[in-house]
């Protein structure tokens, strides 16, 4: 791992001057203060139980569908279509230090453009003089289940990108991928037909990847490493996949 | 003292892809210091061969060692000690020259303090001072290819590989690069491709021709004209006695003999080609002995076969061996 300092500064940088970043960026943020002003909208019209902000991460699905895709798709398919990626892996590099580079590049934006957002909560107990609305605990709580789920999203991402040489394609595989872990997890769990007694194993397996059903826990506080860990290994598992992608592709270069 | 290994050293190298067989049975070596042109039609295997000295496709078959270290075994250090043009010569669009320069440095392992004057005199010395603060994206061709043969002598590795360095230049780019790869004779062992022969002719000390994945010829572009024609061809416009002629010029030598003649033009000259397995100039004697049999010549010339005519008739005579039909077996 000796050049991954090298390769990650690179790729940070290569993600700073890339257009598509600031696309998503703008997108991402744009959405976000959407989404925070709606919320403050309906707490001005009446009082609400829950804190602004177990409700802001709520739609947290919509942006990372759109954003890690964005952020990622360029980052194998383009060294790919370039052919970029040879004289790359024909320096003392292993594929290993360049997709991990390639990955950390993105999360590190991908938090990055996260964390921005938490400006919103200080504007707004900053103007409003209560310090209530910067409620730490589903706060800290939601950014936490962001950057646990976002290592998982991202490494999804890179994926996607060492499958094609497209970068749109890679787009399109990435959101699909993140649509059906995010959204086809919870649709799957309301099924009643997975309550037969020969599916509950199958049942047991989407419950326990129900993302909507994490990001709950994290804003209530509850972190559990069953979760983390759940996350964790997705992470390791995306990244090998795509690992193995780049090297099998190699060979039949 | 023991000997130095030399830079390349392959030996019976096979590569197939999914049943078509791109590198069959190759095997040569090259010297360390040595620049080699690396000859064949499309398709012949030369990307697949390059790609597979560097350690970028693993073998089939067969050995390759660089500087004694072998590509397989010990794929980390060979790639210390290579530097390699692939071909069309892929560069990232969005990076400034200097700026790749130095990320390529760093991956390459060149010590961060000799890094900044080793791009510059690579900048110099592939004349890319002028556009060294350029987006990539935006230079012409010639300067982009320029870019690709600084980044390969960039942490002066002792082996070069370049696949096809001079595509798509114009004559004084050419002569450029040229020259910048001749200034590496006898520091760091070459290896081009090319289907520009002339450059090659002059840029290399040896030639390897491949066709259909197997070596068909190598040697010094003069080792190889002896070996692939093995004769020395004269040009006469002749005039006189057609019955004359090969009886003065079996006088001359034995083995110098008509080989075509055309019809005689308005004037009454004829174009004789004639050959002789001698080496050395009979352009004299020939003149002479004319001239005394009373035949009267209008030009001689000796004709030189270019590395082109080489490259044909290697690439030709293995198509040939390919096509013949197998022997059949008797009872």
């Amino acid at each position: 791992m000796k050049h991954f300092p090298t390769l990650l500064s690179h790729e940070t940088r290569m993600l700073l001057v890339s257009p598509a970043t600031y696309v998503a960026a703008t997108l991402f943020l744009g959405f976000m203060g959407l989404i925070f002003t709606k919320i403050l909208e309906i707490y001005a019209g009446a009082p609400q139980e829950a804190s602004p902000a177990s409700v802001y991460f709520q739609l947290f699905w919509l942006p990372t569908c759109v954003m890690v895709p964005l952020l990622t798709m360029k980052c194998l398919a383009e060294e790919r279509r370039l052919g970029t990626i040879e004289t790359l892996l024909t320096t003392p590099v292993t594929t290993t230090e360049v997709v991990l580079a390639k990955f950390g590049a993105a999360y590190l934006l991908y938090t990055l453009l996260w964390g921005a957002t938490a400006g919103f909560f200080w504007v707004l107990s900053k103007f409003s003089g209560d310090a209530r609305f910067l409620d730490s605990g589903p706060l800290l709580g939601g950014f936490l289940f962001i950057a646990v789920s976002g290592l998982f999203f991202v490494a999804i991402g890179v994926f996607a990108s060492s499958l094609t040489r497209n970068q749109s394609v890679a787009a399109i595989i990435s959101g699909v991928l993140l649509g059906l872990l995010i959204l086809g997890g919870n649709a799957l769990t309301d099924s009643v037909w997975l309550e037969q007694g020969v599916l509950q194993p199958a049942k047991a397996v989407i419950d326990y990847g129900h993302v909507f059903g994490h990001r709950d826990d994290f804003v209530r506080g509850v972190v559990d490493t069953r979760h983390v860990l759940f996350y964790l290994s997705g992470t390791v598992l995306a990244l090998l996949f795509s690992i193995l992608s780049v090297e099998v592709k190699l060979l039949h270069s | 003292m023991p000997e130095a290994p030399p830079a390349i050293e392959v030996a019976h190298l096979v590569k197939t892809y999914g049943g078509v067989t791109a590198v069959s049975d190759i095997s040569f070596t090259v010297a360390q210091g040595e620049i080699v042109g690396f000859l064949g039609p499309n398709g012949a295997g030369k990307s697949t061969t390059m790609r597979i000295l560097t350690g970028y496709l693993p073998a089939t078959a067969g050995s390759v060692s660089i500087c004694g270290a072998s590509v397989a075994t010990e794929p980390d250090l060979i790639k210390r000690r290579i530097g390699y043009m692939p071909e069309n010569n892929p560069l990232p669009e969005d990076m400034r020259v200097s700026e790749y320069l130095y990320f390529r440095g760093r991956l390459k392992e060149v010590a961060r303090r000799k890094l900044g004057p080793r791009i510059d005199e690579v900048l110099e010395i592939c004349d890319l001072k002028r556009v060294r603060h350029k987006i990539i994206g935006q230079l012409s061709k010639g300067y982009r290819q320029r870019v690709g043969i600084a980044e390969a002598i960039l942490a002066e590795p002792p082996v070069i590989i370049m696949d096809e360095p001079t595509i798509g230049l114009d004559p004084h780019q050419i002569l450029i690069v040229r020259d910048l790869i001749a200034s590496l004779r006898g520091r760091m062992a070459v290896i081009i491709s090319s289907h520009i022969l002339p450059e090659i002719e002059m840029t290399c000390d040896r030639v390897l021709i491949i066709n259909q994945g197997r070596v068909v010829a190598q040697g010094t572009p003069a080792a190889l004209r002896k070996e692939i024609f093995g004769e020395t061809t004269y040009l006469l416009d002749v005039n006189g006695e057609p019955a004359a002629l090969p009886a003065a010029l079996a006088e001359i030598d034995a083995t110098l003999a008509v080989a075509e003649e055309a019809a005689p033009d308005a004037a009454g000259f004829r174009r004789v080609t004639v050959k002789t397995r001698r080496e050395d100039d009979l352009g004299e004697a020939i003149l002479r002995t004319l001239l005394a049999k009373n035949l009267r010549v209008r030009a001689l010339r000796r004709r030189e076969h270019t590395l082109e005519d080489v490259f044909l008739a290697a690439t030709r005579r293995s198509w040939d061996a390919v096509a013949a039909p197998a022997p059949t077996k008797t009872p």
